[in-house]
């Protein structure tokens, strides 16, 4: 995209630039500061979790435990857990992505809620606080799912305050996703119906829905184990009368559903990626918005899937596989739809249209192994094996991770006013995909052949591909350093970004880059569909005073640069 | 609806268009923070069917040992401040100021009542060495562990219960003292009807409480 032939001046006032000062960022209610606040926060939370990734991959570079033992390895293995899927995963694409697209995306000027907003990073960062206290004294061995009775009467890591930080955290998700739902009904600019929402709204509703009904039941749970360690009465303790399955049931019954918190805002991304890459209306868009609210209903009923080895009933299991399997036919619904308008689509290789790619054939795989662990007497098999772990590793860093990269660097000419370097992130962009790969695919194998997750030594025959796992990783760790480089780089020295870099479709690029702290000079009104691509002459242009000849935004995209 | 904005319209929050786009918001949002709390209460409610279910008796002897006349009376004064509650919404809505704060004075007063008589309740359950997991001592029938497990499950849905009920307290007092300053007028009244909402929800969950807790299965043990 020939973007640097054109020379861009940037607005004047914009929303970073309105206001300096440290105190002006903590103090913001502006719903894009806080998804930069949110996106520094996560991104120290991903590198912290990628820290103990390195160790767990480096204790499993031999066959012996020479780089730590058992009880390291244990906190290693949980704290990488905890801090990824809490810290990282969960809020990575709502709280940062969504959080500064969803008003653009509608024409709206906030969130509905912008001081809920602003204090759910405050409790986000709380229950991150809390927890890097925990980390520092010592971590927790419980792995991430935190099961009793060993979390609540045997282990000695620091489960009561690890609790406490992720109870703490929920509420920050409770409060993104009600402050979502609430801005999606209510703050849609005139003419924006449902059916014309940008389907990243969809599957931020979607998300916003579990957000809302999952986390409570994580936080009452998470409650109940902290009471029960501190009072030992038994509830979820089966030699004083408890049962421990009730806590598993709990847990997935969050825990499960959030696995669709951390793929569906991806979801999202993908579709805006793979409509406006290719120039084409995405395929069955009513199909794909229904998909998410699909995935997101049955999503809550296939928690069981988890206890197929555990006392509950083989019938339970029977129907929890059933549903399990329908989750699939959502899934590949968006996946063929992509795939369909990709058809003939006038598509553009750039940068977030590869993480796309990498993101649809990482999703195929990981989903398609979903339904093996989905088949009651495979999954017996495979249980608690690397095989579950290559899986969803495939959908939480190969599904989340590339959606999270690829709208990072669609939507970044828009967040910072900047280009960043094209030539570099299409590298980085092959090194993640390489490293990927490489990390997880021999993980199903190792898997499949029976090495068990969470150990720290294994028999020699797994060395072979534990080694070439680990060098995946080392590789996969640079592929991600490369980005943090540049992106930061091209914050001060990257070629101004023009209102619309990419010729795309969607309010958000109807304003400046970076936009106004009230988003538009105007609310819009939408007189047109979703995606609705066609010759530059036929559409209307909105938006009008304030707005400078270079931003004029351009609704219906014109020639390719 | 864009026409009715003025930038100084009183009460209207600088990103919303209109008063009526703010008052969906702010209801909305408050149905949804009630769903997010009928979760958060289904997770106790789960635990205690479960094991209602699988100790029937230990629970029905245990529950027999509640004070249920005073829980009666809590019920009685729940749904009082309810009422109440519905009448200052009402009296904010047709703008009375006096009947507004009137009400919400009786509505505190309803709550604190029923957080004292839980106190007393509480008092007695220390005094009589039911609190599981630090002073737990039970002579009459059933299995102790199991009654403790009642106690458990008993003091968790109560006492966070009882911590709503002071949050809704809390929120009370601000109403009365932003009515007192002539915040609301029938324009904008949305604080105490999104307040109400809240205060009906915490009063609902009473009434499943008290009857799964003091009622059912009581009658067995005697």
């Amino acid at each position: 995209m020939g973007t640097e032939a054109l020379e861009i001046a940037p607005p004047r006032t914009h929303y970073i630039n309105v206001a300096y000062g440290v105190k002006s960022w903590l103090l913001t209610v502006d719903h894009k500061r806080i998804a930069l606040l949110y996106l520094a926060s996560v991104t120290l939370f991903f590198f912290l979790g990628g820290a103990f990734a390195v160790g767990i991959r480096l204790e499993l570079l031999t066959p012996q435990g020479d780089f730590v033992q058992a009880e390291s390895y244990n906190r290693l293995f949980t704290m990488h857990g905890i801090v990824m899927v809490f810290f990282f995963l969960i809020p990575a694409i709502p709280a940062t992505l969504g959080n500064f697209l969803v008003p653009l995306m509608i024409g709206a000027k906030d969130l509905a809620f912008p001081k809920l907003n602003l204090l759910s990073w405050y409790v986000y960062t709380i229950g991150a606080l809390l927890t890097v206290v925990a980390i520092i004294m010592g971590g927790v061995d419980t792995g991430w799912t935190f099961y009793t009775p060993f979390s609540t009467n045997y282990s000695n890591g620091n489960v009561l305050l690890v609790g406490i930080g992720v109870f703490i955290t929920g509420f920050s998700s409770i409060l993104t996703g009600l402050n979502f739902i609430v801005t999606i009904h209510t703050m849609r600019a005139p003419g924006m119906t449902w059916f014309r929402l940008p389907l990243f709204i969809w599957s931020h509703y979607a998300t916003s829905m579990i957000f809302i009904l999952g986390t409570p039941v994580i936080a009452i749970t998470v409650l109940l184990l902290a009471l029960e360690r501190i009072a030992h009465v038994g509830i979820f303790d089966p030699q004083l009368g408890g049962d421990p399955v009730l806590f598993q049931h709990l847990f997935w019954f969050y825990s499960h559903p959030a696995v669709y918190i951390m793929v569906l805002p991806a979801m999202g991304v993908i579709s805006e990626l793979v409509a406006n890459m290719s120039r084409k209306n995405i395929f069955g868009y009513k199909f794909v918005a229904f998909a998410s609210i699909a995935i997101a209903v049955f999503g809550f009923l296939v928690w069981g899937h988890h206890l197929f080895v555990s006392t509950q009933s083989i019938y339970a299991g029977m129907i929890f596989s059933i549903l399990s399997y329908a989750v699939a036919i959502p899934s590949a619904v968006k996946t063929f739809n992509w795939t369909a308008t990709l058809y003939r689509g006038s598509i553009s290789y750039n940068t977030p249209m590869l993480y796309a790619f990498g993101f649809i054939g990482f999703f195929i795989i990981g989903g398609m192994t979903g339904l093996f662990l989905a088949a009651l007497g495979v999954d017996v098999h495979v249980h608690d094996t690397y095989f579950v772990v290559a899986h969803f590793h495939y959908i939480m860093v190969g599904g989340t991770i590339m959606g999270y990269l690829g709208g990072l660097h669609y939507w970044w000419p828009k967040i910072t006013g900047r280009m960043y370097p094209e030539g570099w992130a299409r590298f980085a962009a092959l090194v993640v995909f390489v490293g990927f790969n490489l990390t997880f695919f021999p993980q199903f194998l190792l898997g499949y052949m029976g090495m068990p997750r969470r150990y720290y030594a294994y028999p020699d025959e797994f060395q072979v591909l534990n080694v070439m796992s680990t060098a995946g990783a080392s590789i996969l760790g640079v592929g991600y350093l490369i980005p943090m480089i540049y992106l930061i780089w091209s914050m001060r020295y990257g070629p101004h970004a023009p209102a619309n870099p990419w010729g795309a479709f969607g309010l958000e690029w109807m304003t400046s880059s970076p936009p106004p702290t009230e988003n538009f000079p105007e609310t819009p009104v939408v007189t047109w569909e979703a995606y609705e691509f066609r010759p530059y002459e036929e559409t209307e242009v909105v938006g009008g005073s304030g707005v400078e000849e270079a931003d004029i935004p351009e609704p219906g995209p014109r020639t390719r640069h | 609806m864009a026409d009715s904005h003025t930038a100084s319209q009183y009460g209207l929050a600088h990103h919303f268009e209109s008063m009526e786009q703010q008052r969906e918001a702010g209801t909305l949002g408050m149905w949804a923070f009630l769903i997010t709390e009928i979760m958060f209460f289904g997770g106790l409610f789960l635990a205690y069917l479960l094991y209602r279910s699988m100790y029937p008796n230990d629970f029905a002897a245990a529950s027999s040992h509640l004070n249920w006349p005073l829980g009666f009376v809590n019920t009685i004064v729940l749904i009082c401040s309810s009422l109440t509650m519905a009448l200052a919404v009402y009296y904010s809505q047709i703008g009375k100021k006096r009947l507004l704060l009137l009400f919400l004075a009786i509505t505190v007063l309803l709550g604190l009542t029923f957080l004292v008589i839980k106190a007393f309740e509480y008092y007695d359950k220390y005094t009589d060495h039911l609190i599981p997991g630090f002073l737990f001592d039970w002579e009459g029938p059933g299995n102790p562990q199991r009654v403790q497990m009642f106690y458990w499950i008993y003091f968790a849905m109560t006492g966070i219960h009882a911590l709503h009920m002071i949050i809704g307290i809390g929120i009370m007092l601000v109403l009365i003292y932003m009515a007192s300053r002539n915040r609301f007028t029938p324009e904008y009244h949305s604080p105490v009807e999104i307040s109400g909402l809240y205060w009906h929800f915490v009063d609902i969950v009473w009434i499943f409480l008290f009857p799964l807790l003091y009622l059912i299965g009581a009658h067995e043990a005697h």
